[in-house]
């Protein structure tokens, strides 16, 4: 008899508590900038950190209030720093972006105990594997944001250059035209 | 009254824009036959991919006996092509092996040892190759192996497929050659003109289409008249002859030429009922289906002034250029670029150890004074890349563009519709490497493709991960309160 009570009270404090903050949320709404909105849509939304803010959307508002620069996202490369530069009218010097080589997490197999922790961090789910088995990386989704390399015990994972081959070589620029030569 | 031959209708002379007029340097080789007496090498590679499209896959391992013809790798998915042995011998390895490209990185490739007996193995040839279906010749071309080889290398099967789906009023054969030095489609052409013609009418009975024409550029008249009386006796095939001028042998330029109708920006041929295909290609289709033999040789033109006996040589796939060069008396110290293909738009290869493949239409060794290297001076804005432009771009414009990096502006310049001639290269008074900004740019545009494509997949992966999680954490739960309730159930 007792637990009916305690039922019948707790789920008509739980309804009313839930009406209580769905009103909340309708009427009393915070604004927010659309901008925000937007610019984390064009993020990878992987919430690596590896900006230095904790997820995508800090990382979009302190874009939008001028507090980081359009290149913070280096999984997004240059691609997406022209683009943010593009949406907020910021001017970007992209000569920084150039010297990083694209990397991928590889996963040694002498040093891998299996402890499944980089699997588990990894926001992509691009580490493959299961507790005790050597872990693998699928290269194609890694987005190397270094988390597994952080959270790895025996120092297996590392981060490697993407390794040139005939389908990702590109022509260099050529020289430029010496001026009055 | 309808006019009863509505072909004859649909022809016209289109102008053609821009153009060219490049030393030819075909003389050197033009006069003697093609070489069929090539020893075999000793080692003969043979990368898995020589096409557009997906790699082949291996189908023989490491040892295996192999016999001349026979399949070792199999194509994979929709656009692909298989390889085939150029000879009978064993697989002494599958490696990666440097690729015939500028950037010389390695490429998977299988070797085969040469056994010497150059047996072949046993073919299916066709007596009657006009019995067999549309569908059965692209069948057969398909698992020939063979792909476009005036240098694009795109699966001929797929174009003859896309022939008897969609309706191709026109087959063009192109002849033109139009490329300096190379003559390898001209002494094919005037030796082995039957043998073309039948393949251009298997062609014609696979795409269930009337009319061929076949193009050839009027500074090689032998070839004309060889495949014009090879021809006569077919109504539905006309040869015809097309001003000498770079580059005539381009698609569009040859469609504009024969019909007067012009292919859109950014369209095929097939959009105004064309197809093309190459000479070189219709003698293989021919080979393929009347002696079942797949595509494992070609005819390469080797020259330039660095070589001392230039000719063209009929040689297997898989042959080093380096061999196939001293075979002709390569004088090395005298070489300042070896370039594979024309010296307009084929790729300039930092060493000739790699092999022949299905697209090599030539080998040049060329000298410092054929180079005509120069430094590069400022643009001095005189238009002459305009005027020679085939496409009809702004090339200084695009140039400027790009130098700025300015990627956008220059696509919105018509960068997309370059077809890397080299015209306007070849003309600039002041040297400025104009089709290296160009390539340059649409491989960065590429790049940012894929960047972008990139940042798609991890927004898409990381959305697919918080939904994972939710699910774990959902059915957690419902095992919980399953627990809870069944242990209720026991103790009440």
């Amino acid at each position: 008899m007792y637990i009916l009570f305690a039922v019948i009270s707790l789920t008509a404090l739980g309804l009313a508590l839930g009406f209580m903050l769905g009103a909340a949320a309708r009427y009393f709404k915070v604004e927010d900038n659309p901008l925000v909105d937007e610019i984390e849509r064009m993020m990878p939304g992987s919430q690596c950190g590896q900006c230095g803010y904790p997820g995508c959307r800090p990382a979009a508002e302190a874009l939008v209030a001028g507090n980081a620069s359009a290149t913070l996202c280096p999984p997004g490369g240059k691609a997406l720093a022209e683009q943010l530069a593009n949406k907020l009218a910021l001017e970007i010097d992209l000569a920084g972006l150039k010297d990083q080589v694209p990397m991928v997490a590889k996963v040694s197999e002498a040093t891998c105990i299996g402890c499944a922790r980089c699997f588990k961090v990894c926001p992509t789910d691009a580490i493959v594997g299961a507790p005790k088995q050597i872990h693998a990386v699928v290269s194609e989704a890694c987005i190397a944001c270094g988390k597994c390399v952080d959270v790895c015990p025996t120092e297996c994972l590392g981060m490697h250059p993407v390794k040139t081959t005939l389908r990702n070589w590109r022509w260099a620029k050529p020289e430029p035209v010496a001026v009055g030569a | 009254m309808l006019p009863l031959d509505i072909h004859s209708l649909w022809r016209g002379r289109g102008k053609i824009r821009g153009g060219v007029h490049p030393e030819s340097h075909k003389e050197a080789t033009a006069d003697q036959p093609i070489v069929t007496a090539f020893p075999l090498p000793n080692r003969l590679y043979l990368p898995l991919q020589q096409h557009l499209g997906q790699p082949a896959e291996p189908v023989v391992r490491v040892g295996d006996k192999v016999l001349k013809g026979q399949l070792l790798a199999a194509s994979q998915g929709p656009i692909s092509a298989p390889v085939h042995a150029s000879t009978s011998g064993t697989i002494a390895e599958i490696t990666e092996y440097p690729a015939p490209h500028p950037s010389g990185l390695p490429t998977p490739t299988l070797v085969l040892e040469p056994d010497g007996e150059d047996r072949w193995m046993e073919s299916a040839g066709i007596d009657d190759p006009f019995s067999l279906t549309p569908e059965d010749i692209c069948a057969r071309v398909d698992k020939a192996g063979i792909v476009g080889m005036g240098g694009a290398a795109f699966p001929s099967a797929m174009k003859l497929n896309l022939g008897w789906k969609t309706r191709i009023r026109m087959l063009i054969i192109n002849g033109g050659e139009c490329e300096p030095y190379l003559t390898c489609d001209d002494r094919l052409m005037r030796e082995r003109a039957l043998e073309i013609i039948e393949g251009v009418r298997i062609m014609l009975h696979g795409l269930q289409c009337p009319t061929a024409l076949i193009a050839i550029e009027d500074n090689k008249p032998e070839a004309y008249a060889a495949m014009a009386e090879a021809a006569r006796k077919h109504g539905r095939i006309e040869v015809v002859l097309v001003p000498s001028l770079y580059p005539m042998g381009w698609e569009k330029n040859l469609v504009t030429h024969l019909t007067g109708r012009e292919i859109p920006a950014g369209g095929r041929p097939t959009d105004v009922g064309v197809l093309l295909h190459n000479v070189a290609t219709a003698y293989a289709v021919q080979q393929a289906i009347r002696y079942g033999r797949p595509l494992i040789s070609r005819v390469v033109t080797v020259s330039g002034e660095a070589v001392e006996r230039p000719r063209n040589v009929e040689a297997p796939l898989g042959t080093l250029l380096s061999e196939l060069l001293a075979f002709c008396g390569h004088r090395s110290e005298r070489t300042a670029r070896y370039v594979m293909g024309g010296p307009m738009m084929g790729d300039q290869l930092p060493h000739v150890l790699v092999p022949v493949v299905k697209r090599t239409s030539g080998i040049l060794a060329l000298t410092p004074e054929e180079l005509h290297a120069a430094d590069t001076r400022p643009c001095i804005r005189c238009g002459r890349c305009v005027s020679a432009c085939p496409v009809g771009l702004l090339p200084l414009e695009m140039m400027t563009r790009i130098r700025a990096g300015q990627f956008d502006a220059a696509v919105g310049f018509g960068l997309r519709d370059c077809i890397n001639c080299s015209s306007c290269s070849y003309v600039c008074p002041s040297r400025i490497p104009l089709v290296q900004y160009f390539k340059y740019a649409s491989g960065e545009l590429a790049a940012r493709r894929e960047a972008q494509q990139k940042t798609e997949q991890t927004n898409r992966l990381a959305e697919e991960k918080q939904r994972r999680l939710e699910r774990v954490k959902q059915e957690a739960a419902q095992r919980r309160a399953q627990a809870q309730s069944s242990a209720q159930g026991t103790t009440p």
